[in-house]
């Protein structure tokens, strides 16, 4: 069998005094795109967190593998290098840097934290002008600052475009459609699907179904009082737009 | 999608950042070793005698002894000043030594005169002196050499109390232009000297100051004829080698009618248990549509870990904007010393004069940084520009104060002040201290203030993206000081960026 991209055991995270990961499994095997769906408040977004190591969260059990390694020891920056990738609902502003720097910056870090060598500069370019051209990036909007004054869709343009750059081998999209009309929403989901090459694996995490009519998953995951209730294909997500989730306990969103 | 920018220097010099962060070890201040070169040097403490000594040393005439003795005098009858934010033990003024010069150093300049090991020294702080050429007298070195920073910059450096070396002085003198230490200005160009010395701080302005007219050991002299554009950059490294030496130097820069110069300062010292102190004194003087460019690297040792050793650095720059339509610019990067006491500041005589202040102020570990500018406008129709960055971490203090005032004749008078403060950790201060004061009814002062913190999400964003933590934040400050890096000559651009990275190392985690 082949090794998964991502595997989570049994996982429990807790902030301060209240838990709230509470056992979560879950396998994504090489290539395949997992939904995860989810009233406000039951720990999706946390799980994002947490797989991408934000300090808040303390793992009191189970184990999270990228690629056969566990990667609980690691660094958010190590874990980066190793091929996670998340995709920010709210992505944060850096101001000064313009979004060039910084995508040059992390790159490199990336590559030199794999021992492979820096890019040089016409490489660099052409990686930025290749990952940009799917989602209407122009050099303009590469020479600003990353994510200052950035309207709902540039944001969430510039993430996918990060990806497109760092070709993760595992990207966790948080609520990627929040904040996004339909047309941005097409261009977002365009950029995701260039990236589905039967390899990289993704996790997306939402609370709506309708994009999902746009990134189709392989499998859909009901996430409920921090633990994965329910798993099924593309069809249990149009069930839960029908039925809500109150099928799955706690109270209606 | 062709239309790419080529990668800026800034891409570059962010990665060259890092990379210098990297490369580091234990040891954050890469400036601390010493040179072992013989020294000549004055005995302990302060007299007319030692003032005598330092005068008769630089082979003075004597109204430049009478001007010292002078400043001395009314030194005696003074108080230490007490308003600053900055704390430290009482200076004991007779534990310094005011005097040292490296004992090889004699007579013309040639390189079998210049110590070797003096010439390890600016090579180990990147000033590879290759103008070496020139000091032996090959003809025509002047224009194929390179210098300390690539590009056309002429040098004067000056080791604890002396200049040691100016470089590419023929090539200016073609063009009327005068670059040299003060004491051969003060012996070879006394009518300037003494027309302009204390002109724009008198002897009597304050504390450090009057000491340093009585001590100043030596500096850097600049003349620019009328009508001169400086071709290159002229620069000063200052370098306190000697254990309990002061440095007390002392820079002269006058540009007379329409002509311009640009001006760099980088200052470096050893690292040392005990404090030293540094009190300088410059002057600029800009004549009628003169502009003079004046940028400084302060990276003075600032003491160890626990606020251990360093230097106290107390400093007086003052740029009189002398002439109609003349302009004064200061740029300052500040990383360095325990306690940095400094106000480079503008007297906007001339109408329609301008004056501007450029500043980064970095802190950490026990570091005092007091810095800030004062803007007088005199003139009519008078503008000033003042834009300051302090980055407070661990345990220091950063203030800002400020002083911009207009005076009745001052019509139409504008300044515009923006002081932004970063804090990276919980136990750091960074205060802004606003001084503001109009007699004249149609002087519109603008000022903007804020203070922010590195938020963890920043952090855990640039993490997320592969960055490490000082990588983050090498990043983010870099970002922060951005509009003041912009007014650097590119010559100090990676320096500065380099020296930003170093300075806050150990300040997350």
């Amino acid at each position: 069998m082949t090794t998964p991209v991502l595997e989570i055991r049994n996982l429990h995270a807790r902030i301060e005094d209240r838990e709230i990961l509470k056992g979560v499994n879950l396998i994504i095997p090489p290539g395949e795109v997992h939904a995860i769906m989810g009233r406000n408040g039951s720990g999706k977004s946390t799980l994002s967190y947490v797989l991408a190591g934000k300090e808040d969260y303390e793992i009191t059990e189970g184990e999270v593998l990228l690629n056969g390694e566990n990667i609980l020891e690691l660094g958010p920056d190590e874990r980066a290098a190793a091929g996670l990738f998340l995709a920010f609902q709210y992505p944060i502003e850096i101001p000064g840097v313009a979004t060039m720097t910084f995508l040059k910056a992390a790159l490199n870090a990336q590559r030199k934290a794999r021992g492979e060598e820096e890019l040089k500069t016409p490489d660099f370019m052409r990686l930025v002008k290749e990952a940009g051209s799917q989602l209407n990036i122009d050099s303009d909007m590469l020479k600003r600052p990353l994510n200052v004054g950035f309207s709902g869709g540039e944001k969430k343009r510039a993430e996918i475009m990060q990806m497109a750059l760092l070709k993760p081998s595992l990207a966790v999209l948080d609520e990627t459609d929040s904040g996004l009309d339909i047309d941005a929403l097409q261009v977002v989901s365009k950029g995701v699907n260039a990236l589905r090459d039967g390899q990289r694996s993704m996790l997306v995490i939402t609370h709506y179904q309708r994009l999902l009519n746009h990134i189709v998953p392989d499998v859909v995951h009901v996430f409920s009082d921090g633990r994965i209730v329910e798993s099924g294909d593309k069809d249990l997500a149009l069930k839960l737009e029908a039925e809500g989730y109150a099928n799955y306990g706690g109270e209606a969103a | 999608m062709a239309d790419y920018d080529i990668p800026t220097l800034k891409e570059e010099i962010d990665r060259e950042t890092v990379e210098q962060v990297l490369a580091l070890d234990v040891d954050k201040y890469k400036y601390g070793f010493e040179t072992d070169i013989e020294s000549d040097v004055a005995a302990v403490g302060l007299s007319e005698d030692t003032i005598r000594f330092i005068s008769a040393k630089k082979e003075e005439p004597e109204w430049m002894l009478e001007w010292r003795l002078e400043a001395f005098r009314r030194w005696l009858t003074m108080d230490e000043p007490n308003w600053a934010k900055v704390h430290y033990p009482k200076i004991d003024f007779q534990n310094i030594s005011y005097y040292a010069a490296p004992k090889s150093f004699k007579g013309p300049k040639s390189l079998d005169e210049v110590d070797p090991e003096l010439l390890r020294t600016y090579e180990k702080l990147g000033i590879p002196l290759k103008e070496q050429a020139i000091l032996a007298g090959v003809e025509g070195a002047a224009e194929s050499v390179g210098t300390p920073f690539g590009a056309n910059v002429a040098v004067d450096a000056v080791f604890d109390s002396v200049s040691v070396v100016t470089t590419f002085r023929a090539e200016l003198a073609k063009q009327g232009i005068i670059f040299c230490s003060i004491s051969e200005a003060i012996r070879e160009y006394p009518e300037l000297v003494q027309k302009y010395l204390g002109s724009v701080v008198p002897v009597s302005d304050n504390y450090y100051a009057t000491l340093n007219c009585a001590v100043f050991t030596d500096g850097s002299f600049v003349y620019i004829p009328k009508g001169v554009r400086c071709p290159m950059e002229l620069s000063t490294y200052f370098r306190i080698n000697e254990k309990k030496t002061g440095q007390f130097e002392r820079t002269l820069i006058i540009a007379d009618d329409d002509s311009y110069v640009s001006y760099l300062e980088g200052c470096t010292a050893p690292m040392r248990d005990e404090h030293q102190l540094h009190a300088a004194v410059v002057e600029l003087v800009a004549l009628d549509n003169a502009e003079i460019k004046y940028s400084t690297v302060q990276n003075w040792y600032p003491g160890d870990k626990n606020g251990k050793g360093g230097i106290y650095n107390f400093v007086t720059k003052r740029g009189d904007c002398r002439g109609v339509n003349s302009h004064i610019s200061w740029t300052q990067v500040e990383t360095g010393s325990a306690i940095t006491w400094k106000y480079p500041s503008c007297i906007l005589r001339g109408d329609g004069s301008r004056g501007e202040f450029y500043s980064i102020a970095i802190s950490n570990g026990y570091q005092q940084v007091d810095s800030g500018t004062k803007m007088i406008h005199l003139g009519k129709n008078t503008s000033s520009r003042i834009i300051s960055k302090g980055i407070a971490a661990g345990f220091s203090d950063n203030t800002y104060r400020g002083q911009v005032s207009a005076h009745a004749k001052a019509k139409n008078a504008r300044n515009f002040t923006q002081c932004d403060s970063l804090l990276i950790g919980d136990k750091c201060g960074a205060h802004t201290v606003p001084y503001i004061e109009s007699r004249n009814g149609t002087a519109v002062f603008e000022h903007e203030a804020t203070t922010s913190k590195i938020s963890d999400d920043q952090m855990f964003y640039c993490q997320q993206r592969g960055l490490s933590d000082e990588e983050a934040v090498a990043l983010i400050v870099n970002g922060f000081v951005r509009d003041v890096l912009q007014h650097l000559p590119m010559e100090f651009m990676v320096e500065t960026q380099k020296l930003i990275s170093i300075s806050l190392e150990g300040s997350v985690g």
